[in-house]
């Protein structure tokens, strides 16, 4: 397809400016010609060139509305429709973030609800909503921690990840200026105890969990876990990633959490935009609440304000208070479904990741047998040994049959990973369909493994050059 | 609601092949003591109906003003009707981030001719495809000129929007960075003299915005010389987007990074976010750069094609090493961006100027009022502080009209007692301005 710039056409243009209504000034006068530009270089083009521009390129993107999407760890659930016409309410997008309080106590009542449910869902004595991503909650997290021991005039240095968690743990550990120490997994995917306890000194400030861990299992010794980093004066901070396996069945809070991020692009059905916005709330313990980002909503008297008088804070993370229209998206999703409909939402996830796993299992190696929790992490090691097909191969095969492919190659302790999240908004159907295409794609590998590695073929590209893009990089048109 | 589409058969049928009896079976792992049977203290379930009439007494509560002359930040500008039916496109907005290519190639250009938009705006050769925020932006600058300098001290300009300030103090504490404050001179610029005193060898980067937080235009390109004779790398920023339709881009004037708030384009107010945070750079940074980035290349026919770039910069392959910790970024945003400036084209220009017109017919005959005085004689764009004798009466006689009033200074710079930050956009008309103007005098 042409750029934007390629169809530009001198003259032409879309969006009119009003004629002005009060005096024109001379420009030049007013600012100053040596702070004024000599060019400005945009496209140029007319409302149905645009239209049709963008229209056709999002023919050539993918979302939930069009297929299943079974990306592993990314939770693409259905985003649901009532969510966004609530979201556009004039009354939420049109406010000023420097509006006095009473004008916009919906808002502040909404962002203080909000918090007071994530505290109920999750078991955790207070939440900010101020980090717009899950990565942005993890650095707001690791900030608290840091500072908790700052106060307690403790040098701690070090922060242990295990070998299968996210990289954005040991990114944001790193921007807090700790030192990471990667934790093994044992044999059946959980933490190694040995190796935490012989890891776990006074040195170590926390422990980044992921739980249900990125292999989809949830940690059968989180209680031994959290026992072992408490009676070293550690902390036990909690990646909410993976959060919608266990609404309504177990509170991190409860399992001695003292920190856990989430992501309401996952958990809470809030759409994640092709990359963003998201919304990252950080919940912490009793001990922590006076850590939080400020500015915080407080309730007196049936009306709410925002507060900066936390002396103790972390400071500010993001201007403003957030995504704060994402927050009310997942507000809307957290309010229609109730704390059953939440529960059940857990429930049908987990269902439809053994379902898959139990279906698929004979077809690809499935390198932890245990019951998974909302998702399922199969290898392709089989494919690769017998018939020479990488797991990239089979995810580019998928698409053609419809499919987003799921995570691959994550996490980084499996070989060859398929990591397969249906979530709880797919159908039975869904799911039979995918799996017949995903043994369609085992035995098509045994048998025409080039038709495989071929693939995909019904795309408007076919696959492209990422050493090409990487080593003469191209992020710039240049005309 | 229940967006399960589980019947009880399904059920069934679904833990008879997982050979389970019921579904708390799945849930065995976690220990008995920690299980709950029901989440405390949500409402109860609502139907779309009651859910949107919920919603809507919520949205209720709020009070739309008639108009705002507040800015700070955050610009109320008007939003051409394409870019909400391109980011009303569910094959965008209902999708992840472009991992796979092949079926991610539209928000891949898209992105792609956002970042080359965004390059030539600001003046510099690349922009990454957005970061949270404005402040966030700049804060991420800070850490990467950090790391590349070895140098831990952050200057950074006290005319820098008070909330920038404080997250990049939140992240510099958390690095470990000193930051310097440098005052503002009489005329509402950096104070130059100040700078050069503060600037020494150990300096990682200098922190401006341009338009400044006052509204005021700085003097960039001798800011960046002050900088760069000291080894120092200079992250400019800037207010309202728009300015950028008329004002030389801080990347044409010496500024290494040009980091700042995208929301002015296409984006509406949202009480303060999902807002896109701007990162621009020179090419020379181009493999330390955080964030997200799409280059072009081709297929394996030799035809054009997009795919996410430069990866081993960022943290899902370089964990602790990575340049930054960021992975979901604001790509609606910067879509709604994209649209937004390929609507306007040139008309950027003429925008900006209408804001200029709007600014300075405000701004003359507020001064026309007795007790008016202007505080900052430098250049401004589409905002400007103004003393009176009391700020908040003021704006609580334009709140009994329905008006907001402007940005009341003195709450961060308790020096500015009794000063207005205004801003009047397009969207602010001659007859709001007259009318204000009746209510002051």
């Amino acid at each position: 397809m042409e750029l934007i710039f390629e169809i530009s056409k001198s003259g032409r243009s879309t969006a009119d400016v009003p004629a002005s209504d009060v005096p024109a000034v001379n420009i030049e006068n007013t600012i100053g010609g040596k702070y004024l530009r000599n060019e400005l270089d945009l496209p140029e083009v007319a409302e149905i060139d645009l239209i049709r521009h963008y229209t056709n390129l999002s023919r050539r993107n993918f979302g939930v509305d069009l297929g299943f999407y079974p990306l592993g760890s990314c939770t693409m659930k259905y985003n649901p429709k009532v969510n966004e016409n609530a979201a556009a309410l004039p009354g939420f997008t049109g406010l000023h973030p420097y509006i006095d309080e009473r004008s916009a106590q919906g808002n502040l009542q909404l962002i203080y609800e909000m918090q007071k449910y994530l505290c109920a869902i999750f078991g955790m004595a207070e939440f900010t909503l101020q980090p717009a991503a899950g990565a942005h909650g993890e650095l707001t997290g690791v900030m608290i921690i840091k500072k908790y021991f700052e106060k307690k005039k403790q040098k701690r240095r070090i922060v242990l990840i295990p070998d299968a968690a996210h990289g954005t743990n040991p990114a944001s550990s790193a921007l807090c200026g700790f030192e990471v120490m990667e934790l093994r997994s044992n044999s059946e995917g959980g933490v190694d105890i040995e190796h935490l306890r012989s890891l776990m000194t006074e040195d170590v400030a926390a422990l980044m969990l992921t739980n249900p861990n990125t292999l989809g299992l949830f940690e059968r010794n989180i209680e031994k876990v959290a026992a072992i980093v408490h009676k070293k004066g550690g902390l036990l901070y909690g990646d909410g990633a993976n959060a919608n396996a266990f609404l309504g069945k177990v509170r991190p809070g409860d399992l001695g959490f003292d920190v856990i991020q989430l992501n309401l692009h996952k958990t809470f059905s809030t759409p994640h935009g092709g990359g963003g916005p998201g919304s990252g709330p950080v919940g912490v313990g009793k001990e922590l609440v006076d850590f939080l980002p400020v500015p915080r909503v407080v309730k007196k008297d049936d009306k709410y304000k925002w507060s900066e008088k936390f002396p103790d804070t972390i400071g500010r993370v993001r201007s403003f208070y957030g995504n704060f229209n994402v927050v009310v998206k997942a507000y809307t999703y957290i309010r229609s479904l109730g704390a059953e409909g939440l529960k059940r939402a857990t429930e049908m996830a987990v269902l439809n990741a053994n379902y898959v796993k139990e279906k698929l299992k004979p077809y690809y190696n499935l390198p932890y047998g245990r019951i998974c929790m909302h998702e399922c992490v199969f290898s392709g090691s089989r494919q690769v040994a017998e018939n020479g097909v990488h797991t990239t191969d089979i995810a580019k095969k998928l698409i053609d049959y419809g499919y987003h492919p799921p995570t691959i190659y994550f996490p980084l302790i499996v070989p060859e990973a398929i990591m397969i999240e249906p979530t709880e908004t797919e159908s039975k159907e869904t799911l039979d369909t995918f799996c017949k295409a995903m043994i369609a794609i085992a035995k098509e590998a045994k048998e025409n493994p080039e038709g495989v590695k071929s693939a995909p073929v019904t795309t408007p590209v076919t696959r492209l050059d990422e050493v090409l893009a990487a080593r003469k990089p191209d992020v710039c048109c240049k005309r | 609601m229940d967006y399960c589409p589980h019947t009880p058969d399904d059920i069934k049928q679904m833990q008879a092949a997982i050979g389970i009896a019921g579904i708390e079976e799945l849930f065995s792992d976690i220990p008995g003591k920690f299980r709950i049977k029901q989440i405390p203290d949500i409402p109860q379930a609502l139907s779309e109906l009651e859910t949107m009439s919920m919603m809507s007494d919520l949205a209720g509560k709020n009070k739309l003003p008639q108009f705002t002359l507040t800015g700070a930040g955050s610009y109320h500008h008007f939003v051409p009707a394409v870019v909400g039916h391109i980011t009303g496109r569910a094959e965008f907005y209902t999708a992840y981030t472009p991992y796979q290519a092949e079926i991610s190639q539209g928000i891949l250009q898209a992105i792609y001719e956002y970042q080359t938009m965004i390059a030539h705006l600001t003046g510099t050769e690349l922009a990454n495809a957005s970061m949270y925020d404005g402040a966030s932006a700049m804060a991420e600058a800070v850490v990467l000129c950090a790391k590349m300098s070895g140098r831990s001290k952050i200057i950074i300009a006290r005319s820098v929007h008070p909330e920038y300030r404080q997250v990049v103090k939140t992240y510099s504490w958390a690095n470990g960075y000193k930051v310097v404050e440098v005052p503002y001179a009489a005329s509402g610029q950096i104070d130059l003299d100040v700078l050069q005193k503060k600037l020494d060898d150990q300096v990682a980067a200098v922190l401006v915005q341009s338009p400044n937080f006052f509204g005021v235009v700085e003097d960039v390109a001798s800011i960046a010389d002050s900088a760069h004779n000291k080894g120092a790398l200079l992250a400019a920023g800037f207010t309202d987007g728009t300015s950028l339709g008329i004002l030389n881009p801080a990347g044409s004037l010496g500024a290494d990074f040009v980091v700042g708030e995208g929301q002015s384009f296409g984006n509406p107010l949202n009480y303060g976010g999902p807002y896109l945070g701007i990162f621009a750079a020179k090419e020379k940074f181009m493999r330390r750069i955080p964030g997200r980035l799409v280059g072009a290349t081709v297929d394996k026919n030799g035809k054009r094609g997009f795919v996410l770039t430069l990866q081993t910069r960022e943290q899902h392959i370089r964990r602790e090493k990575a340049t930054s910790n960021i992975c979901s970024n604001e790509a609606l945003c910067a879509l709604a961006a994209g649209v937004y400036l390929a609507a306007l084209g040139k008309n950027l220009k003429r925008l900006a100027e209408l804001n200029v017109y709007k600014t300075q017919y405000l701004k003359n005959k507020l001064l026309e009022l007795s007790g008016w005085e202007e505080v900052f004689p430098a250049p401004v764009y589409n905002e400007f502080v103004l003393r009176c004798s009391d700020a908040r009466k003021v704006n609580k006689k334009l709140k009994k009209e329905g008006i907001i009033g402007g940005y009341e200074l003195q709450k961060d710079y308790p020096e500015l007692k009794n000063t207005l930050l205004f801003c009047a956009t397009e969207m602010i008309s001659k007859e709001n301005i007259d009318k204000v103007i009746e209510i002051l005098k």
